[in-house]
């Protein structure tokens, strides 16, 4: 099952390499990757999707937490939560194309960016499955490169992952 | 004010570090001349940085203590990299000081350097760097208070050579406390999980105490005798807790798993608890996890969360230090005022008798010209009244050490289990030898591992450690060929030594003592004469029947019940 970890963690040189080490160590797979500083810039928040059984989730936490560097971690697929995605996606755009793409832009609520006579960047946020989405949309034939952020998540309501 | 060097060894100083193991090099050169200008901390020489792991991991493992290791940047650091993943497979404290190439040097394939920050990273608790010279203190009281809290491990601390300077002098404070915002072992287990854990053992009807190294490292032997005691449960410990209960005592199994007692094995596979204490459940204990133990529930106390649960689901787990947890057990036992039912364990402890019985650590004894190995154990254990440390490196050795040598202490039995590193015996003894010099240290060995640590030979003579080394010597790598006999048809690839050297010259050319004992009649003799030598080191050179096998061995992807006793003999 897919699963979306977050954690807080010392905002250090290497430690962001001990939870990426970890993950091949002990042959855990990683599907998205983001990390950044928080507000209180000695933290950074990593959040990781994975695939696993309960088990294997359940050990990939504990093995997470015991790393020294790593403050805090939940399992935010475990309670309601947010998840987003950013893509920046550069598409073909000539002729009647370009109609037909600004009226799928608009459907998923996307932003066209950065407009050349033959390029379209369009701007894209949503879960990731809405991304896979605009993706099937517009056709793959007509797609000359991906960024995606890799998926940021946070729980709803009073909770909160701080120290 | 000092300089970083300085500091480094005042804070070893103030740490109360007596011996520390290492080797020099450029990095490293700053607090080498510290060390020199002090008379407080004593470094040991080795002849390769790895055995300087295992003299501090020997040490380590015999009193609980963190070994200390400096060495110097590059191949110096990398040469530790075996022995701190001995210790850290096997959970042992100890602190590697690496010397490193100039900060402003890292990163530019400068001479010497590795980043020894990534290479050790699998293999360690943690690891440090120094990015100035004022932070060493902290750094190295995080070094020292990570390796031996929670579950201990090795941690690296590396230290860049601009970072020690001569001539840079800051403010040296000894931090007394550490404070880490995402670093707390735990200090009690969950009293509610204690209670019901204690509930689950009172009704047991075929309970058994499963105990590993937590119990050894954690200090929790008396408690765990005493809960035994109390309970009159049986008792098999895992190879790393060989000690922590006496093996004389009646309710003593000995050890379980692959080349485990016969007893302890059934015992396990047919009880309906296991109360298991500092141990993980390992490949070599559990056999097949979907065939173990299949009408036991598991109670699991360990101070590693990630332990519990890892291969096998326990159904009460309990963490924190083995220690507090059985304490607080024992109090609830003795206020309660309970027993299991004295019927069931009455008819439990029948069953277990014969099945004690039925094997009783028997082995081939057919052949008299021949000197079996296990007799060779036996005779080591009647001389040194089973009082000795013992060390020992990896195969079959090991496991005939583990079986015939009646191990009453805990921290006396002393090996690489959970890495199986070839070459820790020698270096291992050494650092006991060193701390201990009083006590009979002996290192089990065997022609294949010896040589993989045997320059430390010129180290035992220049500190003068007369440990005493007994190499069974079958002229093969025998678990190898063992293996090779059972699974590839006897095609013994690569498992035999030719050319073996003259082991009594050698012994003589580092300047030490050697004995050859090549018949099942001056095996008591021999030995004896060996141990007579009290002031020297002593290699004790044994000609053991290479044909010999380990058994009980558990039978692959099988129960834990399902092993070989012997050739022909599988139940």
């Amino acid at each position: 099952m897919r699963r979306i970890i977050s954690m807080l963690l010392e905002n250090e040189p290497g430690a962001l390499s001990r939870v990426v080490g970890l993950f091949s160590q002990r042959n855990y797979n990683i599907e998205t990757l983001t990390v950044a500083a928080t507000e209180d810039n000695t933290l950074s928040r990593l959040t990781v999707t994975t695939i696993g059984s309960d088990r294997v989730i359940e050990q990939i936490t504990k093995q997470l937490n015991k790393l020294v560097e790593v403050v805090k971690v939940v399992d935010l697929t475990e309670g309601a939560h947010v998840e987003r995605e950013l893509m920046l996606i550069k598409l073909k755009a000539t002729g009647a194309q370009r109609a037909e793409i600004k009226r799928t832009v608009d459907i998923f609520r996307g932003q066209i960016v950065d407009v050349t006579s033959t390029v379209y960047t369009v701007q894209l946020t949503g879960e990731s499955d809405k991304l896979d989405a605009f993706i099937q949309a517009v056709g793959r034939s007509g797609v000359l490169e991906v960024v995606r952020s890799g998926v940021s998540g946070i729980a709803r309501g009073e909770k909160t992952l701080s120290l | 004010m000092l300089s970083g060097a300085d500091m480094i060894v005042r804070f070893l100083q103030d740490e109360g570090i007596e011996n520390i193991y290492g080797y020099p090099g450029g990095a490293a050169l700053h607090i080498y001349d510290a060390l020199f200008r002090q008379n407080k901390v004593k470094h040991i020489l080795v002849r390769h940085e790895q055995a300087a792991t295992h003299m501090a991991d020997g040490y380590a493992r015999a009193t609980g203590k963190p070994g200390v290791v400096l060495v110097t940047s590059g191949p110096g650091a990398t040469n530790t990299i075996t022995g701190i993943a001995t210790a850290y497979m096997d959970s042992i404290p100890m602190v590697v000081l690496c010397g490193q190439v100039a900060s402003t040097l890292i990163g530019e394939d400068a001479f010497q350097e590795t980043d020894m920050m990534g290479v050790s990273r699998p293999v360690v608790k943690h690891n440090l760097s120094v990015r100035h010279p004022r932070e060493i203190p902290e750094i190295l009281k995080k070094a020292f208070y990570l390796a031996q809290t929670g579950r201990p491990g090795p941690v690296v601390v590396d230290i860049p050579k601009d970072m020690t300077t001569p001539n840079e002098r800051y403010e040296y404070i000894f931090p007394k406390k550490v404070k880490m915002r995402s670093y707390t072992p735990p200090s009690r287990g969950h009293a509610g999980q204690i209670k019901k854990a204690v509930d689950m053992m009172m009704a047991a009807k075929r309970p058994v105490i499963y105990a590993g190294g937590g119990v050894v490292m954690g200090d929790a032997s008396p408690e765990l005798a005493e809960l035994a005691h109390l309970t009159n449960f049986p008792v098999t410990t895992t190879l790393m807790g060989i000690g922590c209960f006496p093996a004389s005592d009646r309710q003593s199994l000995g050890w379980l798993g692959m080349h485990g007692s016969y007893e302890s094995n059934m015992v396990m596979h047919h009880s309906d608890l296991i109360l298991a204490v500092g141990a993980r459940f390992d490949d070599r204990v559990t056999n097949a996890t979907d065939k173990f133990c299949p009408g036991a529930r598991i109670i699991h106390i360990d101070i590693d969360p990630a332990s519990i649960s890892k291969t096998i689901q326990a159904d009460v787990p309990i963490v924190g230090p083995a220690s507090s947890v059985l304490k607080d057990m024992i109090g609830i036992v003795k206020e309660a005022q309970e027993q299991p039912d004295p019927g069931a364990m009455k008819a439990w402890w029948k069953q277990i008798d014969e099945w004690r019985a039925y094997h009783g650590g028997r082995y081939r004894t057919d052949d008299s010209e021949l000197i079996k190995p296990q007799q060779a154990i036996e005779m080591l254990c009647k001389i040194t009244k089973g009082n000795a440390f013992v060390t020992s490196d990896v195969g079959q050795h090991q496991m005939f050490t583990a079986q015939y040598y009646k191990f009453e202490k805990p921290n006396h039995w002393i090996n690489s289990g959970g890495l199986g590193t070839m070459g820790f015996g020698l270096p291992a003894a050494m650092g006991v030898k060193l701390n201990f010099p009083d006590e009979e240290v002996v290192c089990v060995t065997g022609e294949g591992s010896i040589q993989m640590n045997i320059q430390e030979l010129s180290t035992c003579k220049q500190y003068d450690l007369p440990i005493k080394i007994i190499n069974l010597n079958n002229q093969s790598l025998g678990m190898v060929r063992q293996w090779q006999d059972m699974n590839y048809e006897a095609r013994h690839s690569q498992s035999y030594m030719q050319s073996l050297p003259d082991f009594m010259a050698l012994a003589r050319a580092y300047g030490h003592e050697g004995v050859t004992i090549r018949k099942p009649e001056e095996l008591e003799e021999g030995l004896k004469k060996a141990f007579a030598m009290k002031d020297k080191l002593v290699f004790v050179d044994i000609y053991v029947d290479p044909h010999e096998h380990v058994y009980p061995m558990q039978v692959a992807r099988g129960s834990m019940k399902d092993m070989w006793l012997s050739k022909t003999e599988r139940v």
